[in-house]
């Protein structure tokens, strides 16, 4: 299970430098209010896994964090930028630096595999059409779709579109990469080698990353900070084992459900295992 | 009557938002055509799909429009005894109103529809944010190889609009009736001044403006739609309301130029 190292030793290039902030961060959609006041910081070169149950915001912090949605009350950061007060153009000056991997894709579905990934460098750089080749195709490689180049969006698998997604994330040396639910849909092997492959890439590029999962506690191996947001506010951000560790009843009852280390016990103690 | 006036300001509100937001959309469109990157491609591929492939229709359209010309102008002017006018009629009414406007309706249609669905179903399926996202500006990348492609192939179509209305003129006219070849022609040149000519090319610049405007836009912003711009329903909803808008707003210039030209 660990062919890829815990990550939490100095090994990625460190810096105590926040690349993200997120102060007292309030989002409500109509009457419900989905965020309450959000603080977290990822420092460069770190990585930041955000966990919690579906439908708690979590893909609502990534807009944020990605200048999508302006936040009620507080204020968001990126490289120290204010994103509400830096404008239009300054917005595109951060982006600039961002790898995005959207929870649907959202892969451009009229344009086929290699011109979904090739895009960001024919817009944004002058690269030559054969550079642009040779780097596409070398991206597909990393992901396994080598020969699925001429498909189309919707003739991909589910699996196939994220890692789509992924090397177009990937295919402009992002600063701060976003993965939201990178391995949801893929199977054990894909998703370790997923995870092998962001371990590699982190550690040539050395991009911030920002990682909404819910493959817990698999993708705690990755994470330098682990973040547990329930009830619209971020109730403990720790290393994965300290996180594992935390008596904070939120964490606790998180950590129990999901890694099912005491829930086995409790739900013999109820009886209930006995009658499944 | 404090909830009707309520009412009243909500509604008044909303829509001095939605009109901000259309300008805003414009002056951005518009922006997007000067910021570099320049690239000629995106721009022909949509000028191909605005006008290329729209000629067949506008050849079909102008040729019954002028067609009809010939017939309703030869009776009217024969109860005058004056078919010698014939030409001019159907080349006056060809080149200053129906050349223009009947070729905005039959774009409208068929691209104008098909560019708010594009772009609609790009908002619902999160592809714009992905583009802003990548920093690369929506309105520079995909709105404005179209509205460069509408002010280019408004003008082209409705010349060939014209050009086959004339020609279906003279078919009826002469063919039919037997106004005498000279006297159709005749009249034209004699009656159908610059000024004329002028007007249908402006008019076809703002329509092509126009269509594209509204059509990009009402897609744009379909998550900002007060009935909701959900999912393929939201999509189809706003398409028609794009269509039906954007006729509408053809019809009203066409008045507004008209009235400021004569
Ligand atoms: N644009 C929006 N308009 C209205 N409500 C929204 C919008 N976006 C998100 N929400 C609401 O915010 C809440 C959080 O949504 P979000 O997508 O962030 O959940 P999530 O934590 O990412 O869940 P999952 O793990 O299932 O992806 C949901 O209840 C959702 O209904
Ligand atoms: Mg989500």
């Amino acid at each position: 299970m660990s062919d890829f190292a815990a990550t939490s030793e100095p090994n990625v290039p460190t810096g105590q430098e926040p690349a993200i902030e997120l102060r007292d961060v309030c989002k409500r959609f109509g009457r419900q209010e989905v965020l309450r006041g959000v603080n977290l910081t990822v420092f460069e070169g770190r990585t930041l896994v955000i966990v919690g149950a579906s439908g708690q915001g979590k893909s609502v912090i990534i807009k944020h964090m990605l200048g999508l949605v302006r936040p009620d009350r507080g204020t968001v950061r990126v490289f120290g930028q204010d994103l509400n007060r830096v404008g239009r153009r300054g917005l595109d000056d951060v982006r600039r630096h961002f790898g995005v991997l959207f929870q649907n894709a959202a892969l451009f579905d009229s344009m086929n595999v290699f011109d979904n990934v090739a895009l960001p460098l024919r817009e944004r750089t002058r690269c030559s059409e054969a550079e642009i080749r040779s780097n596409v195709e070398e991206k597909l490689a990393l992901m396994d779709l080598l020969g699925s180049e001429e498909k189309f969006p919707a003739q991909l698998s589910g699996g196939m579109r994220k890692r789509v997604g992924l090397a177009r994330a990937l295919v402009l040396k992002p600063k701060i990469v976003f993965f939201d639910e990178p391995t949801t849909g893929l199977d054990v092997s894909k998703s370790n080698e997923i995870y092998r492959l962001f371990h590699r890439t982190q550690q040539q590029l050395g991009y911030t990353a920002v990682i909404v999962s819910h493959d817990v506690p698999k993708i705690f191996k990755l994470a330098d900070q682990v973040a547990l947001l329930a009830d619209g506010v971020i109730q403990e951000c720790l290393t994965p084992e300290a996180f594992q560790l935390s008596d904070q009843p939120v964490v606790r009852a998180f950590v129990e459900e999901t890694m099912g280390r005491l829930y086995r016990s409790d739900a013999e103690e109820e009886g209930l295992y006995e009658k499944v | 009557m404090l909830a009707f006036l309520e009412k009243i300001g909500t509604e008044t509100l909303w829509y001095l938002e939605t009109a901000g937001r259309m300008g805003l959309f414009l002056l951005r469109m518009l922006r997007g055509i000067f910021t570099p990157p320049f690239k000629l491609f995106p721009v022909i591929r949509q000028v191909h799909f605005i006008g290329a492939r729209s000629t067949f229709v506008i050849l079909f359209t102008g040729a019954f429009t002028g067609m009809v010309l010939g017939l309703q102008g030869y009776y009217t002017l024969r109860k005058f005894g004056s078919e010698g006018f014939l030409g001019s009629a159907v080349a006056l009414s060809l080149v200053r109103e129906l050349g223009p406007v009947l070729t905005a309706l039959m774009v409208i249609g068929r691209a104008g529809s098909a560019i708010c669905a594009e772009i609609g179903i790009m908002r619902n399926s999160e592809q714009i944010d992905a583009l802003e996202c990548m920093a690369i500006d929506p309105y520079r990348y995909l709105m404005a190889p179209k509205l460069l492609a509408g002010i280019v192939a408004l003008p082209l179509l409705t010349a060939i609009f014209d050009v086959v209305g004339i020609a279906g003129g003279y078919l009826v006219g002469v063919g039919l009736f037997g106004v005498s070849p000279g006297a159709y022609f005749q009249g034209m040149y004699s009656s159908v001044v610059w000024a004329d000519v002028e007007m249908g090319l402006v008019k076809s610049l703002v329509f092509g403006l126009l269509l594209v405007w509204i059509a990009a836009a009402k897609g744009y912003y379909l998550h900002l739609e007060r009935s909701g711009g959900f999912g393929a329903e939201g999509v189809s909803r706003t398409t028609t309301d794009a269509v039906v808008l954007s006729s509408v707003a053809v019809l009203v210039w066409d008045y507004l130029i008209t009235s400021i030209m004569l």
